[in-house]
């Protein structure tokens, strides 16, 4: 569906060694929920990020703009994410706040209960062209309505004095969308946009964000636990597990041959219309909790290749000779052992 | 002060603390509980309300004096406190310590009855109103309407100026009967939205008789405001009947409360403050105490609420 | 439903219920044992006592009476007052704006003080001015009204004399408020009794703003509000507060009736001419008209103040607008 791009745009954001972490109450211990993760974000492309529940992908997009509430969390200095040639972790927070909404740009996963209830659509959007671009109130609600007629809402001129309440889930999201782009930022940050809404809207709001990435030319980044809307409209894929990255690939390698076991158990769980008729496959057992990762591997416990190795020594992320296509397992050092099913 | 009275009062107090101890050691391996003694106020306001209760219950043990006897009403009137009258005397010359003692067992006796009279008569009518809704519910809520509008001091004055010398227990119900409104309305929409969820309708579905449904099923899960409405409701209660007994038609004089107290000694408040400031302090105490228990209590059954950690 | 015929229904509800407390406090007050003329002080001939009965027509029915007041009502005839020698209008007249003024001031004083140091309270949530201050707040709230009104007569009053010991205003100079001098004599006698009610509320709209303020602080749409880069300031002032205020606005308009009851024991305390001393002298004589018609202002000033919180919170929250208004929750038991 989409052409593996060749990273020849520049390299808009660089997340490297990001560590975030959460200090929980009765001293259950630390939850690191985001620990070390790095990627990198270019120019044009839409990079996804999949992972199950828990596995830190929320906790990444939000500590990219710094949106951690500072107790319980907090984003351990060592890390860096570098955008504009500005580390936004070291940013003061006037400048962070020019950064929002303007140059990098969020949304959420529920739309009814993101937008402010007490404010009218148009007030919302055009709230960011104010603080940003300094356009008059009139000139703001011009912008307002232009956009919601970007992101396909019938009949915008009446639209912009409406209440959320009012709107459906769809026109909610479309919504957030058009009051994220009103500054045309560089990088659209979506996490799960889809996840809250019928599966007939998702296609519509993802065909929405394709188009407007063309369109706009801007960068996204796509946040979901839906293997189905990675393969229809991410470039690349990163793979997250119990806080770090386990594999990273362009996303026609990544479903051709996952390298990662939690990959292909991922995989194998979708139900195929077009396969013979079987057990449903799981992955077995849970993912852990954030304050008590497994030593060694993290997925060993749960992993039906794992052997001693796994158990006692963490493998770093290491390249599996196809371009941009890296797993973190030692499966790729010896992949003679995936024979071996336990 | 007596060795026996010190002995009964440093009883007092330390049952009080270990009482809360034991409560929070058991409580802690349940999230609930655990999150009810999360603030140190709380903990603080059970272990007060505790020690009040049984310096009340036990009031003969720990009180020197008899509440009423009038000491020496020549030397002893207004005196300061001192060993012997821990808290000073008042105008009459009686021990305002022994007073205040005693005084507990009235006010909080009334705070306590006269709350879960009214909560329980709250949770009734909100009960049935929420769970049968339709007529009953207009009915009823017309009602509470009724009573929200009349205003409730004038009526419990009326109430309690109007027959002369009201007994104890008049007083009691008269309180417990103008103050379940609020509660109603609470109840009433708890349960109404309880009313919908699954377990109501699986309980409908196989059989279970109505009463049982909203006993057993619908009210266990609606105890936050119930219980909420109950600590503060006795701090209401208490407040009205102090003020009640300032105004001299609550309990009336010689026997103590802690609102005739302040009433009777509010003349000499310039020259012997501690006769008042004593009862009025005891009052806030109890309220303060009250109210930090129903913050806790707010705090562990109601997650909605829970402030961002 | 239309906000017109919502009005409508609320406005003949209002009236069906104020009818219903004249008819209760009506039965209340003439089933109550003792007679007006054996009231507190006076000993009164009994012949004499009998005469009055017959002239106020007490010795009708109560049925009858019931009607024949009912109908005076109609007429704005709210009967003679034998305790004050007057007409019970006037009586009321005189003594409503002083109750007025009082609690109008302490409203003022409760929002204006319990909003601010809620929202400040909140923005510091859980650090050492939060903690100091909720406490400060407990306490306060928790304090006896008239035990702090003693004490602030104490202080303020004898100590230091700074304000006047009671009455609403320099007999000698100022026996109408008709000068500068004479509203801010005015003023300077209003000061604590005010200030006594009007605490004690800021306590209790403070805890509640600081609990609707972090209620609101977690919500998803404002970290959305960050996240498009608004200024701190205009998330906590614009985004926030507008949200929290919502509740607090109910609260406002039920505050009114709240303040009514508070002020009985103000207006004795401080020697304050308002209504609710005369409802109180009212009862203790035995006044039946007097007290009928205290009760009749008393419950309008509520069944007006819950149409007003309803009216002005169906305004402020647009989700309300275009239903029908829901109840606003009252947080007493």
């Amino acid at each position: 569906m989409t052409t593996p791009p060749a990273p020849n745009g520049a390299v808009l954001l660089r997340v490297r060694d990001l560590k975030t972490y959460f200090v929980t109450e009765q001293g259950k211990g630390t939850a690191r929920a985001v620990d070390d993760v790095s990627f990198d974000l270019y120019a044009g492309e839409t990079l996804g990020i999949v992972g199950e529940s828990g596995c830190g992908k929320t906790v990444t997009s939000l500590s990219i703009l710094r949106l951690i509430p500072e107790p319980p969390g907090h984003i351990l200095p060592g890390s860096l994410i570098e955008f504009d040639g500005n580390n936004l972790l070291a940013l003061p927070l006037p400048q962070l706040r020019a950064v929002r909404g303007n140059q990098i740009a969020m949304i959420f996963q529920e739309p009814m209960t993101s937008l402010n209830p007490v404010f009218t659509v148009g007030d919302q959007i055009a709230e960011a062209a104010i603080i940003h671009q300094h356009l008059s109130r009139g000139a703001a609600r011009a912008r307002a309505i232009e956009m919601l007629r970007l992101v396909g809402i019938p009949d915008p001129d009446e639209r912009v004095d409406h209440y959320p309440h009012q709107l459906s889930g769809g026109m909610r999201q479309r919504v957030m969308i058009a009051m994220a782009l009103v500054c045309h930022p560089k990088v659209l940050i979506a996490d799960e946009p889809t996840t809250a809404l019928d599966v007939t809207i998702q296609a519509q709001i993802l065909e929405l964000l394709d188009r407007l990435q063309r369109e706009l030319g801007m960068a996204v980044l796509l946040i979901t636990h839906d293997l189905g809307v990675v393969a229809g409209h991410a470039d690349r894929v990163v793979v997250m597990y119990a806080g770090r990255v386990v594999e990273t690939a362009p996303t026609d390698a990544l479903f051709a041959r996952p390298m990662h076991p939690y990959t292909e158990g991922l995989l194998a769980a979708v139900p195929r219309i077009d396969a013979p008729r079987s057990r449903l496959h799981a992955i077995p057992g849970q993912v852990p909790a954030a304050t008590a990762w497994p030593t060694g591997c993290r997925f060993h416990p749960r992993c039906p290749y794992a052997w001693e190795k796994c158990a006692a020594q963490e493998p770093p992320l290491l390249e599996t000779g196809v371009a941009g296509h890296t797993a973190r397992c030692w499966l790729v050092t010896e992949p003679e052992r995936r024979q071996a099913k336990r | 002060m007596t060795l026996g009275t010190w002995l009964a009062l440093a009883l007092a107090v330390v049952l009080a603390a270990e009482c809360v101890r034991a409560l929070r050691q058991r409580g802690l391996r349940q999230e609930r509980w655990r999150r009810f003694f999360r603030h140190r106020t709380t903990s603080w306001g059970l272990g007060i309300l505790v020690f009040l209760a049984l310096v009340a219950v036990a009031a003969p043990l720990i009180a020197p004096f008899d509440p009423n006897r009038q000491l020496d009403i020549v030397y002893l009137k207004n005196h300061p406190p001192s060993w012997t009258f821990l808290l000073g005397t008042d105008v009459l010359s009686r021990d305002v310590w022994s007073r205040a003692v005693y005084g507990a067992r009235v006010s909080l006796g009334i705070g306590a009855l006269g709350a879960l009279m009214a909560v329980s008569l709250g949770t009734l009518v909100g009960a049935i109103a929420g769970y049968y809704q339709r007529w009953v519910d207009a009915v009823l809520m017309r009602g509470v309407d009724v009573g929200l509008a009349l205003p409730r001091i004038f009526i419990l004055l009326m109430a309690v100026a109007l027959w002369d010398g009201l007994p104890f227990a008049a007083l009691v119900i008269a309180i417990g009967l103008t103050s379940w409104f609020g509660t109603s309305r609470l109840v009433r929409a708890e349960v109404m939205s309880l009313r919908e969820q699954d377990f109501v309708v699986a309980a409908r579905a196989l059989g279970a008789q109505t009463g049982r449904i909203i006993f057993r099923h619908v009210l266990p899960n609606a105890a936050a405001p119930i219980i909420v409405s109950a600590a503060l409701g006795v701090g209401n209660v208490l407040l009205l009947e102090a003020s009640l007994s300032f105004l001299g038609i609550g309990i009336k004089p010689p026997d103590p409360t802690w609102g005739n107290m302040i009433a009777d000694n509010a003349p000499s408040i310039y020259t012997a403050p501690w006769s008042t400031v004593v009862p009025g302090l005891a009052i806030s105490l109890v309220v303060m105490s009250l109210n930090a228990v129903a913050d806790g209590v707010q705090d562990a059954l109601d997650p909605r609420e829970r402030e961002p950690a | 439903m239309t906000v017109a015929t919502w009005l409508l229904r609320r406005l003949v509800a209002s009236v069906a219920i104020i009818v219903a407390v004249i008819t209760f406090v009506f039965i209340l007050v003439h089933l109550a044992p003792g007679k007006p003329c054996l009231g507190q002080d006076e000993i009164v001939d009994p012949a004499v006592c009998a005469r009055v009965s017959t002239q106020l027509g007490l010795d009708r029915p109560i049925a009858e009476q019931y009607r024949r007041y009912l109908v005076a009502l109609a007429h704005g005839d709210f009967g003679y007052s034998y305790s004050l020698r007057r007409p019970v209008r006037d009586a009321l007249i005189e003594t409503i704006p002083f109750t007025l003024q009082l609690a109008g001031a302490a409203l003022l004083l409760d929002f204006l003080l319990g909003l601010s140091l809620g929202i400040y309270q909140a923005r510091r949530a859980n650090r050492l001015p939060d903690i100091i201050l909720g406490n400060l707040t407990l306490f306060v709230y928790s304090l006896p009204t008239f035990w702090l009104a003693l004490l602030l007569l104490l202080l303020f009053g004898e100590k230091l004399a700074w304000f006047p010991v009671g009455g609403p205003s320099d007999p000698i100079f100022c026996p109408v408020v008709d000068s500068f001098y004479c509203i801010a004599d005015r003023l300077w006698h209003l000061s604590l009794p005010a200030t006594t009610l009007g605490l004690v509320g800021a306590a209790g709209t403070a805890r509640f703003q600081r609990a609707a303020m972090l209620a609101v602080a977690s919500q998803d749409y404002i970290r959305t509000a960050r996240a498009k880069g608004v200024p701190e300031r205009r998330v906590v002032l614009r985004h926030q507060l507008r949200n929290a205020l919502l509740s607090s606005i109910t609260r406002f308009g039920l505050a009114l009736p709240f303040l009514l009851t508070g002020a009985v024991l103000i207006e004795t305390i401080f020697a304050w001419p308002g209504m609710g001393r005369l409802a109180f002298e009212a009862i203790l004589t035995r006044d039946y008209l007097l007290v009928t018609a205290t009760a009749l202002i008393a419950s309008t000033l509520v069944v007006t103040g819950s149409l007003v919180a309803d009216l002005l919170v169906g305004v402020a929250d647009p989700r309300l607008r275009v239903r029908a208004a829901r109840e606003p929750d009252i947080v007493t038991a």
